[in-house]
């Protein structure tokens, strides 16, 4: 029990596409304070802060300079983790672990809608030697190995927009999304093709938002006001960058990082012992390589074995990024807090009967091969 | 902070490439010889490295979105469990900071730490990458530079404490010096106090002598776990302290004369590794020196000099290598180079190999025990600091 930790209070800001009327630090100021609120920590008494944020998806350079202020974390000990949000839990987690630090915050938010050319962006994250002078749309990525995947697990594309369907409709119960709606799947697979067989509605769109976790060692949160929630295992991992290198069919990162979280909290039989899994969905197609991973089943699996799962409300109850909209590297962490809320039975109307134990599983986006697990516990 | 007794941890390995203008091989290939480098002075193979820690300061110089990731199969994290710490210029000494929670967590026993910088793929030069750190409704429209920013601060110092700029010219003297002695330097060359005030005039008063050179390359260090580090290390130079804080990023606010969160993250490490007296108890540092006047200013931060005072000590030898307290003996980001991140990891490269008495014609007398390495960096913002000891 030494290695556990607590997420002692949660603050998240409801998810948007675009925010005009505030700034990044005043959404992350907002959640703060509902996290610190929640907690009944004093901003004073943090030891040490985690923040994810990449410069590019910012427009600032060293974009850390900026993190401080809004957190009350002036003079503290403050990182960033130019990372995925499970990437920014682990480092926070570890500082706890490691005796460094008894509460630790980890900040991460999304300000999308500032982002003018979002591919442009991406594009810039491919190999600039060997890939860049291809002009690739990094869409087409995702939807080479989307093709992939289906030839290789069998699984028909109809099944990918069954995924969007779902978890649109799912986010209606959730006061956290902003893409809930009521779609049919004809209307999925008769979408603006973005590139074959990517259909505009299999990709996720952009959200603003932010999200705050306050972190405790055990003995620390219960001596708090929140109610805890355990991080029982925490685990992430990194495949090929390379495009030419890497599976396409199987999210092997994604194995590697739930085995590792798994490993790291004692749980042997996922599909027995989880009942809550909220994988990454950043495109649609991603949410059943995904849930092999979290499974550890081979490709196809999902739909075979996967499929009472989903059909329970046990895979993305929250609508995923399909449904709340994608925040980036901070899309990770919103999930983490939306299914901490889950196991603290204070989700609201999309909650999950007697969820005790969930995965979060979580991947970088196009063109990375890095993804993150984590299992929370109830107290 | 607790600071509750947790894991040993060990450094066992370090490697650095050379420090350059301008490097033919990539980020990738210079992260894989820094890394092979220090792998193979610990005596172990990449496959046994258990996570990876990747540095990198802003992705802007390589115009390379999610740098980490790109650099991730030249640093050995080919499917393991890996991350990219980031705290701008401090990145290089957070690094073994971050590296340290890996292993003292008791989650790994054997972490591979690597920094890398390649500055110049920004044309027609890396300041202009700069113009994008600033604050993008107060500042940016002023269009200031690193160096403007930084002449303010060495103003503000000088005025403060009556220092004099041959004082401060004398720091690019010794650290260039002490370079001479360092394979992997860029710019080491024996200079005098005249020739450092006769070089252009960068930003009034820094001249261009005072100011650390544009570069690319690379570090590493390999971090062991008390139980792994005794059976593979004859001689692990153990972490003793860290410490690392961020000030506020209204820097226009702030007094500039004294940087209060070096001061805030030295306390750290002291506290942690048991320091009292650090001026008697720290036998060799290496604090961040990309400009002249930041060596003093850092030492003060760090309490081994009085407020205003580091001036004198160095005019007096103090800092010297023979002197009583050596200061950048590898020759620092003014005399070796300054690859960001890398430049942080270099100075707890120089800290590991001057402990282990390995630092050949760069070695400071009297076998020293325990030494120190700090980095510095975001809007003059956060300092990072490591404590090494035998």
């Amino acid at each position: 029990m030494d290695n556990l930790v607590a997420i002692a209070g949660i603050g998240l800001t409801p998810l948007r596409p675009v925010s005009p009327d505030l700034s990044f630090r005043e959404l992350v100021f907002e959640a703060a304070t509902r996290a610190y609120a929640d907690a009944g920590v004093d901003p004073r008494d943090v030891d040490g802060v985690v923040t994810v944020a990449e410069d590019l998806h910012e427009g600032t350079s060293i974009t850390d300079e900026y993190t401080p202020d809004q957190l009350g974390a002036v003079l503290k000990p403050v990182q960033t983790v130019a990372g995925d949000g499970l990437q920014g839990l682990a480092a926070a987690c570890l500082l706890i672990r490691s005796g460094a630090a008894d509460v630790v915050v980890v900040e991460a938010h999304s300000k999308a809608s500032n982002v003018l050319e979002h591919e442009e962006v991406l594009a810039m994250a491919l190999d600039p030697t060997y890939e860049r002078p291809w002009g690739l749309d990094p869409h087409a990525v995702a939807a080479l190995e989307m093709r992939r995947y289906l030839h290789e697990a069998g699984v028909p594309e109809r099944a990918v927009a069954e995924v969007v369907v779902a978890n649109r409709r799912r986010a209606l119960r959730n006061p956290f999304a902003a893409y809930g709606a009521d779609l049919t799947v004809e209307q999925v697979l008769t979408d603006t093709v973005v590139a074959d067989p990517l259909r505009a509605a299999m990709v996720s769109q952009t959200a603003d938002g932010a999200v705050v976790l306050v972190l405790a060692a055990p003995e620390t949160a219960r001596a708090l006001r929140g109610r805890p929630v355990m991080v029982r295992g925490i685990g992430w991992a990194s495949d090929e960058p390379s495009l030419s290198g890497r599976p396409w069919a199987e999210a092997t990162y994604a194995h590697l990082a739930a085995a590792m979280a798994y490993r790291d909290a004692g749980l042997r039989a996922p599909g027995r012992e989880v009942d809550l899994f909220e994988v990454d969905d950043t495109y649609a197609h991603k949410q059943l390589q995904h849930l092999e991973a979290a499974l550890g089943l081979p490709p196809g699996g999902a739909l075979r074995e996967g499929a009472a799962l989903a059909a329970a409300d046990r895979v993305n109850a929250s609508g995923g990024h399909l449904g709340m909209g994608y925040g980036y590297d901070a899309s990770a962490l919103v999930r983490v807090a939306v299914t901490a809320l889950q196991v603290r039975g204070e989700a609201g109307p999309m909650q999950v009967p007697g969820v005790r134990t969930a995965v979060v599983l979580s991947w970088r986006g196009v063109p990375t091969t890095t993804g993150g697990a984590v299992v929370l516990g109830a107290a | 902070m607790r600071r509750r007794g947790s894991r040993r941890v060990a450094v066992i390995g370090a490697g650095l490439s050379r420090f350059v203008r301008r490097a033919l091989e990539t980020g990738k290939e210079l992260s894989y010889y820094a890394a092979g480098q220090a792998l193979e002075s610990a005596g172990v193979r990449r496959r046994d490295v258990e996570a990876v820690v990747m540095a990198s300061a802003p992705d802007a110089f390589d115009g390379q979105h999610m740098k980490g990731e790109y650099l991730l199969d030249g640093a050995g994290a080919y499917r393991k469990p890996y991350f990219r710490v980031y705290v701008g210029g401090g990145s290089g000494v957070f690094s073994i900071i971050s590296g340290w929670t890996l292993v003292a967590s008791g989650m790994f026993d054997l972490v591979l730490v690597v920094a890398e910088e390649k500055m110049s793929p920004t044309q027609p030069h890396p300041q202009a990458a700069f113009i994008t750190i600033f604050d993008h409704t107060i500042e940016r429209p002023l269009g200031p530079n690193l160096l403007w920013i930084f002449a303010l601060e060495q103003t503000r110092y000088m005025q403060t404490y009556g220092i004099r700029n041959e004082e401060i010219a004398l720091v690019s003297v010794k650290n260039k010096r002490n370079a001479l002695g360092h394979p992997a330097s860029q710019v080491a060359e024996a200079v005098t106090v005249e020739q450092v005030l006769a070089s252009e005039v960068v930003a009034w008063p820094v001249h261009r002598l005072m100011v650390s050179p544009v570069s690319d390359g690379a570090a590493a260090i390999v971090l062991a776990s008390e139980r792994v580090a005794r059976r593979l290390s004859p001689r692990p130079v153990w972490v003793e302290g860290i410490g690392w804080s961020l000030d506020t990023s209204y820097w226009g606010n702030r007094d500039l004369a004294y940087p209060r969160y070096v001061e805030q993250a030295a306390r750290m490490a002291y506290a942690m590794a048991g320091i009292t007296d650090p001026r008697r108890e720290i036998h060799v540092v290496e604090p961040y020196d990309p400009f002249a006047y930041k060596e003093l200013h850092h030492l003060e931060g760090l309490l081994l000099a009085d407020r205003g005072k580091a001036a004198e000590d160095l005019v007096r030898g103090r800092f010297d290598r023979e002197g009583a307290l050596p200061s950048s003996p590898s020759g620092g980001l003014l005399g070796v180079g300054n690859p960001i991140a890398a430049a942080g990891l270099m100075k707890v490269c120089e800290i590991f190999w001057q402990l282990r008495g390995e630092a050949g014609p760069r070695q400071v007398p009297n076998a020293p025990r325990r030494g120190l390495a700090q980095a510095w960096g975001d809007l003059m913002q956060i300092g990072t600091v490591v404590v090494l000891g035998v």
